[in-house]
């Protein structure tokens, strides 16, 4: 039984830490809020610096050759001073890539971050939902799958996926399409004919999200079994969950700060049982955020049937940890936490944003009601 | 990162299936075809039970070896769990004297009573109670009032009200948290005392709860002779000694979490039934709340373990895993019987029982308030709420409450 971080992990996300303080992420997101998107800095150099492009790819094509769950350690540094950095769009396209033997020589760029991938998030099928969907612009009917015609040079990609993280500004969009009725990966140049990114940037600055269209789009068809495609989107569950349960500490620590120095009828506001209590609320869920995340971590190698069940549980109570965080964070701030003055707003729109994405919460929900359901017939 | 025993560790699940494979066959059987109904009948079955395993190694796995234990870690005695329950086989009657009572009377127990008490104890032969909460002192147990009276002789004359004993009714002993002296504040005038349950002046009344179970007792003591021996860890020292206890109260908690049958598999196989619930969108939300935080525990307790696989001690965090499993299983309750309707409500329902039994299991081993305020204080660091009773004899407490001291 080992349930813990390893030494190199620790390192791994200390280093994280170290290098993300150096910018002063909180003000740019304020200021981005106001639309100095000039404010943002630009992250991106140093996570190559720092290796993360490449942390799913084996060392062969110059990765690190790391785990899901060291990727997610990342992120949940990114999530602590939400910190906006492509890595949930780029990180799992890697991993579709990697496990498409023919694609390989598209790894070694996205490995440095010389190109940046996005992923173009599907759904993959349920009890009750018989296709591979996408988010739609609108609505809560989930809309259908890319789909692909023709094969070798004259493979064509056609869909429309909205809200999809990290899409603006990358070289390469990687994805599921159904050809002939049979989910397939396929990779397409995001400069290529028929491809439109429309940035659609939404409540949170530090959240980069876009709708893509693909009109008869050149694609090039991946190799990789289908279970890569299924675990891509898990991938991208757990490493939302990590990045949110990130913004869940921080959070909590500010509020406990404050809630020690804050004085009102002669004592610290910390002594009330109804402050305390809603911070051990907070604390609750985040250690049981946490515990999933380890769960989703071991999972992804050590038991990969139970990984939709793990990443959906990890996804379903960081989303709804950090929903609860940021809301506390505001009361126990009084006013001045729902103003500009403080971060508090920051992290609710974070919150807000994030449970909608990639199927929300709701989706991630009903997905460990359907992993469990399906357990129980086979049991 | 692995769930995985290390080699000593599968040697040691080895032995304890080799034994169970042998030994189990000699198990009383508590439930399904040709189960003990008679309640004297299954406690004698289970008490010789827990001597065949303590003659297996399969009790006691983490008390000393001079003690009749296995000189083992925490690791050990959740494999050991959890090789009993794959056994299916019902595991030892006293699971409160051996896991806290016991490793309480090794810390501060004289040589004699470690002696007298402890090879009994662990072989079933006298089953141990824990008598700490009253009527008016449970979370604030330092408020105890049953009163330790010094005799000229050196003996004791116990008086007061003990409630919530989980086994008083067939208990040959009981650890008993007593004041003995009024007239300092409260948590230095205490003591422990072991109390024979069979002694002059000892009554047990069954609490019957909302099931229309009794499984606790109140206890009665009026003017009990208990001799100078009883004492453990000193007089005076009794709050030190209840902690000691706590501490393995919460060990036992925070690894036995599963162990109550509150989970997530449990509770999805009575909604797969219902081939209308199954796809109702309100039901799988609700199932996927519940399951996703009940699953979150179980690997809370893999966290723990790991802990205490580095000599760790779990700290008070492992009370919020109680309050995720009670809640969860109170709402896991309403939606099952909610889809069932008034049918899971009947009489023999393990749902009814379980419904029933979750309001009163809210409180058991801390309140879900003072849970919250002991990890908001000694976790989070938060200050604690201003209190009245420091450094007040607790004489003048009582008075100052407005209560009959």
């Amino acid at each position: 039984m080992n349930l813990a971080l390893s030494d190199e992990q620790e390192f791994l996300r200390e280093a994280a830490r170290g290098a993300l303080s150096r910018f002063k992420t909180l003000e740019a997101a304020r200021e981005a809020l106001d639309g100095d998107d000039a404010a943002l800095p630009d992250l991106w150099p140093m996570a190559r610096e720092a290796g993360w492009p490449g942390l799913l790819i084996d060392e062969a094509h110059g990765g690190a050759g790391l785990d899901a769950f060291d990727a997610m350690l990342v992120l949940g540094e990114c999530g602590r001073v939400l910190a906006g950095i492509p890595l949930l769009g780029h990180l799992p396209a890697t991993a579709i890539l990697g496990d498409a033997p023919a694609a390989s020589e598209l790894l070694e760029p996205l490995a440095t971050g010389e190109r940046r991938a996005a992923y173009l998030p599907a759904s993959p099928p349920s009890d009750l939902q018989e296709r591979w969907t996408v988010d739609p612009a609108s609505g809560s009917q989930r809309a259908p799958a890319a789909t692909l015609t023709g094969a070798g040079e004259q493979a064509r990609v056609s869909g429309e996926l909205a809200w999809v993280p990290d899409a603006p500004g990358a070289d390469l969009l990687v994805g599921v399409a159904l050809l002939d009725g049979s989910p397939t990966g396929f990779a397409v140049e995001a400069d290529a004919t028929g491809v439109t990114i429309e940035e659609t940037r939404r409540y949170d600055a530090t959240r980069s999200l876009g709708h893509v269209s693909l009109k008869d789009a050149p694609a090039r068809l991946l190799d990789g079994p289908e279970a890569s495609l299924t675990a891509a989107w898990h991938m991208a569950q757990a490493l939302l969950a990590a990045e949110s349960i990130g913004s869940v500490e921080t959070a909590l620590e500010v509020s406990v700060a404050y809630a020690k120095e804050r004085h009102t009828f002669g004592r610290a506001i910390g002594s009330y049982q109804a402050v305390k209590h809603s911070l051990t609320e907070v604390l609750r869920q985040l250690e049981n955020g946490r515990s999933l995340l380890y769960y989703a971590g071991w999972a992804r190698n050590g038991s990969p049937g139970e990984f939709p069940l793990a990443a959906s549980c990890a996804r379903a109570v960081a989303g709804r940890a950090l929903d609860n965080a940021a809301r506390t964070m505001i009361s126990v701030h009084g006013g001045i936490g729902a103003t500009w003055e403080h971060d508090a707003p920051l992290y609710f729109r974070r919150a807000q944003l994030s449970r909608r994405l990639l199927g929300g919460i709701g989706g991630a929900t009903d997905r460990v009601a359907e992993q469990l359901l399906a357990q129980a017939d086979a049991a | 990162m692995d769930l995985d025993d290390t080699p000593e560790q599968a040697a040691y699940r080895a032995e304890a299936r080799g034994w169970l494979e042998e030994h189990k066959s000699e198990a009383p059987v508590l439930s399904g075809p040709g189960a003990l109904e008679d309640e004297d009948e299954i406690i004698a079955a289970r008490r010789a039970w827990q001597g065949k395993l303590a003659e297996g190694g399969l009790a006691g796995v983490t008390w000393p070896k001079e003690y009749g234990g296995q000189g083992r870690g925490p690791i050990e005695q959740v494999i050991c769990n959890q090789e009993i329950a794959r056994a299916k086989v019902p595991g030892i009657l006293d699971a409160i004297g051996v896991g806290m009572l016991g490793p309480t009377i090794i810390a501060h127990g004289s040589d004699e009573q470690k002696a007298r008490y402890l090879g009994p104890m662990l072989h079933g032969d006298e089953v141990w109670c824990q008598m700490f909460s009253e009527p008016a002192a449970g979370s604030d147990l330092a408020a105890v009032q049953t009163r330790a009276r010094l005799q000229d002789d050196g003996s004791w004359r116990l008086t007061g009200q003990k409630v919530w004993t989980t086994n008083a009714q067939f208990a040959s002993y009981g650890l008993l948290l007593a004041r003995t002296d009024a007239d300092v504040p409260k948590h230095k005038g205490l003591t422990m005392f072991i109390v024979p349950m069979d002694g002059e002046g000892v009554t047990v009344r069954g609490l019957r709860q909302i099931s229309g179970e009794a499984e606790f007792n109140e206890v009665f003591f009026d003017d009990v002779a208990l001799d100078e021996n009883a004492v453990v860890g000193g007089v005076g020292n009794g709050w030190g000694t209840a902690l000691t206890t706590l501490m393995y109260e919460r060990v036992t908690i925070g690894l036995g979490g599963e162990g109550m049958g509150y989970n997530s598999t449990r509770f999805a196989l009575a909604l797969a039934r219902d081939a209308h619930a199954r796809r109702d969108p309100e039901v799988r939300h609700q199932l996927g709340e519940i399951a996703s935080e009940l699953i979150a525990v179980r690997f809370t307790g893999y966290r723990t373990l790991t802990a205490l696989q580095r000599g760790q001690i779990p700290g008070p965090e492992a009370g919020l895993a109680k309050v995720t499993i009670v809640n969860g299983a109170v709402r896991a309750g309403d939606l099952i019987a909610d889809v069932i309707g008034p049918e899971a409500l009947s009489e023999d329902s393990e749902w009814a029982y379980m419904i029933s039994f979750l309001p009163g299991l809210k409180s058991a081993g801390g309140t879900e308030e003072i849970l919250r305020n002991t990890i908001g204080e000694r976790v989070l660091g938060l200050p604690p709420e201003p209190r009245l009773d420091k450094g007040i004899p607790f004489s003048e407490l009582r008075s100052k409450e407005g209560a009959p001291a």
